[in-house]
């Protein structure tokens, strides 16, 4: 079995490597797919939406109606990862465990206490629990914070250099799941609860399909951003600026809610309570 | 023909040889491997092997990244084709990207769904625990 | 708002999609009448557009304003226009009949679940009306991800065949990405008009013959064609039953559509004319489909599987119809697209309604269920007659194009294939309706047995949500079979290129 997949695997690698030999050598400055529709995009990005990063104008105007759907794939995900993890039974074994920080001692609870312990006395602990390294705990927790404002500035400067919505919000996601891994998942559930990232993603979608709509209610086509020129005050081409720089905000904030959203329900295996 | 005259094409299109021996390296985790995370695994790199390609595809030799220098006041020099490299296969990839993070977060979920079920995610004692009532 | 049609069938589904989500974190209750909204709004956008595209010609829409082939561009002909219309309503008259399997297996997931199946749809139809050919990936990927998803929520072994369906489904997708990256390559462009045009003259380099094979295979593996099928079987027998009965009917057609689509508009059939080698094997991996698919299906003691069998039958016809080469083939292709679509959620629905009534659809569980359940039985029948292909439901006519077209290519194996299957199809359901019928209730282990009569069956039919949807799904297909005449005439022979090989 394994050598007749083997075989096919081979026989297809090969018939791949023949058809390369219609294909323009690498790096080509006359290949078909430099001289066809990407020049256009060169050289007018500028005059037509004063965007300088090439691939930002792409990705947001030109193509826009892609990256929206882009947008849905990643909402898609996070949905779907819920759906299929998300469960509310009691996990097997004690229902609570705490740990005596003077002491280390452990106390395993069958059922939920009533009132939670308060203060520095007793911690709760995930069952799978190890001592913290106290350095990675406090260097994590003085990252953080300059990770989401690194995260904020990728998002926001994405016309002038490499970056944007996906990119920064992955970065500022990424910072959430740090302070997961490096204190526990409680921790981090208390900064973004699950209903919190549930609803952003949704409404980061939603801005950015709502920013096409209102193309469409201004009397242009969908994601069409120069109609919303009159609404802000600004000339066509700002107008498109500008509302690349809307849908960019949706995408970040959808992304960032998204990577929690699964990273919590595949950590915790869909019962949010303890994880990684 | 002798082998002098394949030695160019190989030089010059290797770029393709490197994204399809990456693909068929996946592909074959795919459909050679019993476990079930190997085969995520193997998914994963069939995937960045097409997203390896697309993005070669907008090499241009002597020509730079795809962000315009521009100046301050809104004076710019006279944009050329050649300068920057072509943006599109970018654009495409990005989106790529994202379907291929988003198929993983999927795959994953389900596995993790297998898994708690059957207790393993060896395709063989899956599908043995299947056959017996 | 006549000219934004296009943008609303894709996007008034996307918002409302959004916005169940939300109301599922916020207001469960509000979720499914909002999804009714979104999919009422694309079903209206979506026949309003048939009968532009019928009364005006094929309407093309801008999106962000960009003239193609720089931006993306929507264009439907009648060949669209019509897929879009079936697929809208199906999609909407399933969601109507949705409520009460949603509400009796995952209540408290509600608003996940619509969200899925409105995205699901929203990929189906963007998948439909694109005229670009890598927005139709992103969109193939919404859809198969939400198909995967709503595969794997299924009970027992629903996540391995959905993360099999998902295998399968990556390199499917993956291929026809590849294939619009050596289609890229060649030409730098992504428009299928476009491309069209500036393939013409490569038509006799491998890297486009290559693009061709990739993308037809990738299409392939997404619709379940033998000997790719392997995934289907299970995938569709054991997913919950909305999402059953939602991406059965209406994934493998779409992506049929789109199969179609690839080989008339942007290859064209000059190419596709050159290609004697393959269209030979495709036409004999066709009659193997067939045949295979009607042998599984024999083979099957459950509705559900059984039903699933016939999908990659089916799947055949179409496949081969399409490759036959003739004008005939390909309008038998095309009608049986439309009304397989019907025909296969007819009695996927009728399916979800005796599962959700008596929870399970093995032969032994069907006993006596023409006394418990006759309008779904009634219903279930007209479906099977409209597979069987007996007139004056649709599936006769769309049949009879297909062996019309088999004649007129000579190609006597599809044309015996055809015949066979649908001889298969009658033993297949009149086994079905023996049991259904004559043989009394399973429950009670035997009590009735004992006193030599059957006890006195109290009808209990499936609820009145699920029961009219399916009467509309049953006189939908006598209503296509009505309409086959003008639906040829002024649908499908519009859209036949004048150079079929």
């Amino acid at each position: 079995m394994k050598l007749i997949s083997l075989a096919l695997v081979v026989l297809l690698g090969g018939l791949f490597m023949a058809a390369t030999a219609d294909f323009p050598d690498w790096g080509d400055p006359a290949s078909p797919a430099s001289v066809h529709v990407s020049p256009r995009y060169i050289e007018k990005t500028m005059e037509e939406t004063s965007v300088p990063n090439i691939v930002t104008a792409v990705l947001a105007d030109y193509r826009g109606y892609d990256t929206m759907f882009e947008t849905a794939v990643v909402f898609t995900a996070g949905v779907a990862c819920f759906l299929l993890l998300r469960r509310r039974d009691p996990r097997p074994g004690p229902e609570r465990i705490y740990r005596h920080q003077a002491t280390g001692v452990i106390v395993e609870m069958r059922h939920k206490p009533a009132k939670e312990p308060a203060g520095e006395v007793f911690a709760r602990i995930d069952d799978d629990w190890v001592p913290h390294d106290l350095i990675i705990m406090n260097v994590c927790r003085l990252l953080i914070p300059f990770i989401q404002l690194f995260g904020l500035y990728v998002i926001a400067h994405g016309h002038h250099s490499p970056g944007g919505g996906f990119q920064g919000g992955v970065i500022l996601g990424a910072s959430i799941i740090l302070l997961a891994l490096s204190w526990d998942l409680r921790t981090a559930m208390g900064r973004l609860s699950e209903a919190a990232t549930g609803l952003m993603s949704a409404v980061g979608v939603f801005i950015y399909a709502g920013v096409g709509a209102m193309c469409l209610a201004m009397g242009s086509n969908f994601l069409d951003y120069e109609a919303l020129g009159p609404l802000m005050f600004v000339d066509p081409v700002h107008a498109r600026s500008l509302g690349i720089f809307f849908v960019e905000l949706g995408v970040g904030l959808a992304v960032m809610a998204t990577m929690v959203l699964i990273y919590k329900n595949l950590a915790s295996e869909g019962r949010l309570d303890q994880g990684l | 023909m002798d082998m002098a005259q394949y030695i160019p094409v190989l030089l010059t299109k290797y770029n393709y040889w490197v994204y399809i021996t990456l693909m068929m390296i996946g592909l074959w985790a795919m459909i050679a491997k019993n476990n079930l995370v190997k085969k995520i695994i193997g998914m994963s790199i069939f995937q960045t092997a097409i997203i390896l390609f697309y993005v070669s595809i907008g090499a241009k030799y002597g020509a730079t990244i795809p962000i315009l220098r521009h100046g301050h006041n809104g004076a710019h020099e006279a944009i050329r084709t050649v300068d920057y490299i072509n943006p599109l296969p970018h654009v495409l990839m990005l989106t790529a990207i994202v379907v291929s993070v988003a198929t993983l977060g999927v795959a994953l979920a389900l596995s993790i769904r297998i898994h708690r079920r059957h207790r393993t995610l060896e395709e063989d004692d899956i599908l043995t625990q299947l056959r017996e009532p | 708002m006549t000219q934004h049609f296009p943008a609303l069938l894709v996007t008034a589904p996307l918002l409302c999609a959004l916005l169940v989500s939300i109301a599922g974190w916020l207001r469960p209750r509000l979720c499914l009448p909002i999804a009714l909204v979104g999919l009422g709004v694309a079903t209206l956008a979506a026949t309003g557009m048939l009968a532009q595209v019928l009364t005006s010609g094929p309407i093309g829409y801008r999106l962000g304003g960009w003239d193609p082939p720089w931006g993306i561009y929507y264009f439907l002909d009648q060949l669209n226009a019509v897929v879009a219309a079936v697929v809208a309503w199906v999609a909407l008259v399933n969601l109507a009949a949705s409520h009460r399997a949603v509400q009796a297996d995952y209540e408290d997931k509600q608003g996940p679940f619509y969200t899925l199946y409105v995205l699901a749809v929203t990929g189906l139809l963007g998948m439909v009306a694109t005229g670009d050919a890598f927005n139709l990936y992103v969109l193939l990927e919404i859809s198969s991800l939400t198909g995967y998803a709503l595969i794997g929520l299924g009970p027992n072994r629903a996540p391995l065949s959905s993360l099999n369906y998902l295998f399968l489904g990556t390199i499917g997708a993956s291929f026809y990405l590849l294939g619009v990256g050596y289609l890229y390559i060649v030409t730098g462009s992504l428009n299928m008009a476009d491309l069209a045009e500036l393939l013409k003259p490569l038509y006799g380099s491998l890297a486009v013959t290559t693009a061709f094979s990739l993308i037809v295979v990738g299409l392939w593996m997404k619709m379940a064609f033998f000997p790719l099928h392997a995934w289907l079987p299970n995938a569709y027998s054991q997913a919950p039953g909305p999402a059953a009965s939602l991406l059965a009917p209406l994934m493998t057609k779409v992506m049929v559509y789109v199969m179609i689509r690839m080989m008339l508009s942007v290859f064209t059939v000059d190419f596709v004319g050159t290609q004697a080698v393959l269209q030979q094997a495709v036409g004999w991996l066709a009659v193997a489909a067939i045949v295979a698919g009607a042998l599984f299906a024999l083979a099957q003691r459950d509705l559900k599987r059984m039903l699933a069998y016939i999908v990659v039958g089916e799947v055949g016809y179409m496949v081969g119809g399409a490759w036959l080469g003739n004008r005939i083939g390909m309008t038998g292709a095309v009608l049986h697209l439309i009304n397989d679509a019907v025909m296969t959620f007819c009695v996927f629905l009728a399916a979800g309604c005796i599962f959700q009534k008596i929870r399970g659809t093995a032969f032994e569980d069907l006993q006596g269920l023409f006394k418990k359940m006759p309008w779904t039985m009634a219903a279930l029948a007209v479906g099977a007659l409209a597979i069987i292909g007996v007139p004056p439901t649709c599936g006769f006519f769309s049949k009879w194009y297909l062996i019309r077209g088999g004649l007129e290519a000579g190609h006597w194996g599809f044309v015996c294939a055809l015949l066979f299957s649908s001889l298969v199809n009658v033993v297949l359901f009149f086994r079905l309706f023996e049991i259904a019928f004559f043989e009394p209730m399973a429950e009670g282990n035997g009590h009735g047995d004992h006193h030599g009569h059957a006890p006195a069956v109290a009808i209990a039919e499936a609820p009145l949500s699920m029961l009219l949807p399916l009467m509309a799904a049953a006189l939908g297909l006598v209503a296509l079979g009505l309409a086959t005449g003008p639906l040829v005439k002024y649908v499908i022979t519009p859209v036949m290129p004048t150079g079929l090989w």
